[in-house]
């Protein structure tokens, strides 16, 4: 019963396989679907951080670092947009935005 | 180590079990309080597995800042909530498809399912590592001195967010009576006062 590197991979990816089955079922929602992508780079982290233990090798967590950051920065710009683009259109929906299609 | 082995699974399970919620959910604020769930028991993971600096980081930024940021924004925006889950089902099929054929793919890939004697079955045998120096000082080593760089583009990135942010949402409504220091410091004497000669017995 020992926990292996295997365990924690095979976590990020059900985490990461999650993340892109919610950007699939929430056609309505863009909120949930930021929080899909936290998720996604969340599994992203798992992984970095579960190799750099496993491997002795420090580099991974500092990289892990550098994802969280991209991560905070995201959301705060995705949900700026998404702020603007309710206070313009009174709508989130994704079917919805589709003025700056070609 | 047979504690260690269910701390694992008990937390594993936690963190996919409120991934999955935060897909399922029917109201978006479940979804937040669900990813703050997943977050802290991730940050359980990094504990266990010895990356504690990390698992730190990750309640700090994620739940603190992140999360609370999604919360806020959820209870800002006026959504209707039934209406956004229609189309759940219609697409059901197709993601729950690619899902398991993604996961399947990953999980062959670094051969969990498979029983390849890669590289990386050579590292799963070999366990943790142990560090020479606890978590937080080997990071601070090498993050300081070697990623000095990679650092300071961290920080750059998160200036230009939070600008980005700023510019993004500040607006400018008209009307706002506001007090204007400058205009009146600097006004001159001549818009602010007037000499009047009254004539005697006249008045003004």
């Amino acid at each position: 019963m020992i926990i292996g590197l295997g365990h924690y991979l095979t976590v990020a990816a059900v985490l990461f396989t999650l993340g892109i089955l919610g950007i699939f079922l929430n056609r309505k929602n863009v909120i949930v679907i930021l929080m899909c992508v936290e998720l996604m780079l969340l599994a992203v982290n798992i992984n970095l951080v579960a190799f750099s233990v496993f491997q002795g090798n420090i580099v991974g967590q500092v990289f892990a670092m550098l994802v969280l950051t991209v991560a905070a920065a995201e959301a705060a710009i995705g949900l700026a947009i998404l702020v603007v683009y309710f206070r313009n259109r009174g709508t989130i929906e994704v079917e919805d935005i589709n003025t700056m299609k070609g | 180590m047979l504690l260690q082995a269910l701390a694992f699974y008990v937390f594993a399970f936690v963190v996919m079990a409120s991934g999955a919620m935060v897909v399922v959910s029917r109201n978006p604020v479940y979804s937040v309080l669900f990813l703050i769930l997943g977050f802290f028991n991730a940050a359980a993971l990094f504990v266990l597995i010895g990356a504690e600096f990390i698992a730190m980081i990750l309640v700090i930024v994620y739940v603190g800042a992140v999360a609370v940021l999604f919360l806020f924004v959820v209870m800002m925006l006026d959504i209707n909530v039934t209406e956004l889950r229609e189309g759940f089902l219609k697409y059901l099929p197709v993601g729950a498809l690619i899902g398991v054929v993604l996961l399947a793919e990953i999980l062959l890939a670094v051969g969990v399912l498979g029983s390849d004697a890669g590289a990386l079955a050579e590292l799963a045998k070999s366990g943790p590592q142990m560090m020479p120096v606890e978590n937080t000082r080997a990071i601070g080593r090498v993050l300081y001195t070697q990623y000095f760089y990679l650092f300071q583009v961290a920080g750059a990135v998160l200036l230009v967010a939070m600008i980005g942010a700023i510019v993004l949402t500040l607006r400018t409504r008209p009307g706002v009576r506001r007090q204007r220091i400058g205009e009146q410091l600097y006004r001159p004497k001549e818009d602010a006062v007037t000499v009047v000669k009254v004539p005697t017995r006249g008045g003004v």
